[in-house]
């Protein structure tokens, strides 16, 4: 039986109509609203490619049922910047060339916000720690943690 | 990207008919026999296969190698700006079309600069002095008084554009292997950083990878593994499949079982929602006498790969004999993001979209599978999550085409995370025996090297999985040059180098980076560097001692420099549960082109055994560098990747099937265990670029080993340097 779950997701108010309630959170933003930020890694929460914030939180949207999203504040890769007005991580992820295949990325960036948003002067190893359950495999992880300290250096 | 492909598609519908036939003087016509569904050229010797100006002027760039997240794309561009005169923003690299790129070779091996951009360079050389040409009859001038810059053809004050000589139309002309190249002194982007063109898009979510590609009606599928790799489906019940919301039906052929549902999560909760009822298979070997197993299989040919003087004479005669054995783990490619393709039928024709690194071979072997001819199929390739070899893009490619051609509809096959770690094909387990022999005052006397590994007949190939399955007819792979780098860039006077290839190996076998030389340098620099302690010599000043080879001294003298390497009489003993030390290890690779020279310093804990990679230095002699800070990115990932490799990674398996199925049980590097990098990046603008996209991986290994050595006076000499494999070296040194 289909039902009807408003989501807010980036600011925007939009309902999505789905046979499973408890379908993870991830298939409604790629496939229901139509985002790429969000990435399908493991479908696990081991991998951390899937990450969004929800009501501020970092949050792996392929464990997170829809129900339970519905009316809360979502907010993805997306709604923190464009290629012509990026968020400081963003541009400081440009700005380090912190991309290989840029797969994990969104994850490490949501990650990142989490941390700059409680922390505005990490150290690296606190960094390290922040994005120790985040997966890359190209080995990227020198670029980014340089990428997130850039971005904290600009934020502060 | 979706809008650009079909822009792309729609335009070459139209495009490739409009096309006038238009050939420049001067140099041989008639090229471009080998065209495509499209009309354009994809003759590899065709300027038009790779060369396409625009009416606007700008640029296409055809390219059979493509960008699996090493920044590829951005170097072609670079290449192609500067052989062409043309501003970068001009430029647009097409990539992996099997209708419109020409074939030049899976994207692996290291070769995408090598030789697809030096094919490229070649062509753009070609088209430019063509465009010279032309330019000089319409402005009558000689053609040596015609200069190229911004898109223009210059001449006595006069100016002429690319586009107002050939927008629009086809060169025909064949790629001149003598057309004079640009002077590198006169480079503009080439050698520089040029920041990557794809970065922007893939930090905001505007980039559009494989997996966000999307056809109208598209339906989902997802495939349903055996319980063993060769398992028969006795029967399957899928009732209360049909009961999910979106189920669309079941698609069986022989082992092959798959469910199709119009959205993605219905396939997902449908796939989970089949019973389905396999034969027990046993086939896989006990993984825990796994070494045992590679050395009993059976041989079906030895090869000698690198023979000097005569070894056996001289290992009987050496002053001081050695022998030692290494074996390398099965390793899976791990990519973060599993496999995923499009397929779509019309008309008895195939179309299908991948992040396969080899489309042109992807459609021999579909064709292959579906009794199909080849131009009756095109593949396309679609930015994926980084793959490192031939990992399952490929298999969900196959997956893609075999269920939209049952349900007549496109069809798109997202692997899930168990499909990636249990079914892509994998790097094999590789077992290495060696016997040495110093001389009276401490050189290397005699070398041999005998590696098992996988033979390359039919059955152990990288076929497709859904072929497998299905019983279908299975075009052959092989899996890679693994035998590469087993010889040595040394100069010793008695050398023998050995392969055995081995009838069979336990999982489906395929290249991931730095195929076999990994295994084989990782052999070669640990038994080095034991010839180098039974000499009482500096590892580093041993290697010196027997490299004859300007190039390699300097690249290992500066990554010793880098290091602020300084010989030592002894090992330091250190009192605390921390042992430091330090390793070092050098290549030339395949012993024909890129050098890489290593020092890796480690933090071993006597007591729990892990291992910390604390730092590597590099030196890397790739020749011409394209773009630096690309470059450093690779070695980055070289480094960080291979260490992840060495330390922990093993592929477990039971007798049935693979069952290191996620993250948990196949485990890889994470941030607070990442080394730092130190780079020294040797430049030869007036060299042929070389690889850079696996060499350095291949010293990881044996530096890591070496520098453990160094710490505690252990030898690691089978990968992974577990924790368990140290405290057990630690009890018997």
């Amino acid at each position: 039986m289909a039902t009807q779950i408003p989501l807010n997701v980036n600011g925007r108010t939009q309902t999505v109509t789905v046979d499973d309630p408890q379908m993870p959170l991830l298939y409604a933003l790629r496939n229901d609203v139509g985002l790429h930020g969000p990435r399908y890694g493991c479908g696990l929460g081991q991998c951390g490619a899937c990450t969004v914030h929800i009501d501020g939180k970092a949050v792996r949207s392929c464990q997170f049922p829809l129900a339970k999203a519905a009316g809360r504040k979502i907010l993805t890769l997306e709604g923190l910047g464009s290629s012509a007005q990026p968020h400081p991580l963003q541009k400081a992820f440009i700005a380090e060339q912190a991309v290989q295949c840029g797969y994990c990325i969104n994850g490490m960036i949501m990650q990142a916000k989490a941390l700059l948003d409680t922390n505005r002067h990490p150290s690296d190893d606190q960094i390290k720690q922040a994005l120790a359950h985040n997966l890359c495999r190209c080995g990227t992880h020198v670029r980014i943690v340089r990428a997130v300290k850039r971005a904290a250096a600009e934020m502060a | 990207m979706l809008n650009q492909t079909i822009s792309r598609r729609d335009f070459l519908k139209t495009g490739g008919s409009l096309v006038v036939t238009f050939s420049l003087s001067g140099l041989v016509p008639g090229a471009g026999a080998q065209s495509s569904p499209t009309g354009k050229t994809v003759a590899v010797d065709a300027v038009d296969g790779f060369v396409a100006i625009g009416a606007d002027g700008s640029v296409s760039i055809y390219s059979g190698k493509v960008d699996l997240g090493t920044g590829v794309r951005t170097a072609l561009t670079q290449i192609a700006a500067d052989e062409l005169d043309v501003p970068l923003a001009k430029v647009k690299v097409i990539e992996g079309d099997t209708a419109l790129t020409p074939d030049q070779g899976p994207t692996y091996g290291s070769l995408s600069i090598q030789i697809g951009g030096m094919q490229i360079r070649q062509a753009c050389a070609t088209a430019r002095a063509a465009l010279v040409a032309e330019a000089a009859k319409r402005l009558n001038s000689a053609p040596g008084d015609v200069a190229t810059q911004d898109g223009m053809c210059v001449a006595r004050g006069q100016r002429i554009a690319y586009n107002e000589l050939i927008g629009n139309k086809e060169f025909q002309l064949k790629v001149d292997p003598k057309a004079s190249l640009k002077d590198p002194a006169k480079y503009k982007v080439v050698g520089k950083s040029v920041p990557r063109l794809d970065i922007p898009a893939k930090v905001t979510g505007e980039f559009q990878y494989m997996q966000d590609f999307r056809l109208p009606g598209m339906l989902h599928g997802r495939v349903i593994r055996p319980a063993g790799v060769h398992s028969e489906l006795i029967s399957y019940d899928d009732a209360a499949a049909k009961r999910v919301p979106g189920f669309v039906q079941t698609v069986r052929k022989g082992n092959y079982l798959a469910v199709v549902a119009t959205s993605e999560w219905a396939a997902i909760r449908a796939s989970r929602a089949v019973k389905a009822k396999w034969s027990k298979w046993e086939g896989l070997p006990d993984s825990k006498n796994l070494w045992e197993y590679v050395r009993k299989t059976k041989i079906n040919k030895d090869e000698e790969l690198q023979k000097v003087g005569n070894s056996a004479d001289a290992l009987k005669s050496g002053a001081k004999k050695m022998s030692a054995t290494f074996d390398f783990a099965i390793h899976t490619h791990g990519s973060i993001g599993p496999s995923c393709a499009v397929a779509e039928w019309k008309d008895g024709k195939v179309t299908c979209w991948s992040a396969s690194q080899a489309t042109h071979l992807l459609r021999k072997q579909m064709a292959q599978m579906l009794k199909m001819k080849e131009q009756d199929v095109r593949c396309l390739y679609i930015d994926g999550s980084g793959c490192y070899g031939r990992n399952g893009h490929e298999d969900a490619a196959a997956d893609a085409v075999l269920i939209a051609k049952e349900v007549g509809k496109p069809v798109r096959v997202q692997w899930m995370r168990a499909d990636e770690h249990g079914w892509d094909p994998k790097g094999p387990p590789t077992l290495i025996d060696y016997r040495g022999a110093l001389d009276a005052k401490g050189n290397i006397a005699a070398w041999e090297s005998e590696v098992f590994i996988p033979d390359r007949p039919s059955q152990i190939s990288v076929t497709l999985v859904a072929a497998d399955l299905a019983g279908l007819p299975k075009e052959s792979a092989h899996p890679g040059n693994i035998h590469q780098a087993l010889a040595i860039p040394y100069t010793i006077p008695n050398i023998k180098a050995t392969a055995h290839w081995l009838a069979e190996t336990p999982l489906k076998p395929s290249w991931i980076r730095t195929p076999g030389r990994m295994q084989n340098t990782f052999g070669n620099e640990v038994f080095m560097d034991e010839l180098a302690s039974a000499a009482n010599a500096d590892p580093v000043e041993f290697r010196l001692r027997h490299l004859n080879d300007k190039r390699g001294i300097e690249c290992l003298e500066r990554a010793a420099r880098l290091a602020d390497w300084t010989p030592r009489k002894s090992r330091p003993e250190y009192s605390g549960d921390i042992a430091y030390g330090r390793g070092v290890s050098y290549i030339k690779y395949e012993l024909v082109r890129t050098y890489v020279a290593v020092v890796a310093n480690v933090e071993v804990n006597k007591k729990t055994g892990k291992i910390r990679v604390t730092k590597f230095h590099v030196a890397h002699d790739c020749g011409q560098i394209i773009n630096p800070d690309g470059l450093k990115n690779q070695i980055e990932g070289n480094v960080v990747q291979t260490t992840s490799r060495t330390l922990i990674e093993e592929l477990k398996f039971n007798r049935s099937a693979v069952t290191s199925l996620d993250w948990k049980s196949y485990p890889i590097l994470t941030f607070p265990d990442v080394p730092e990098v130190a780079m020294d990046l040797i430049d030869r603008p007036n060299e042929k670029p070389w690889g850079a996209g696996e060499p350095t991986a291949a010293v990881v290994p044996s530096a890591i080993s070496n520098a453990v050595f160094d710490a505690l006076g252990i030898r690691l000499r089978s990968v992974p340097f577990t924790p368990d494999k140290v405290l057990a070296a630690l009890k018997t040194a």
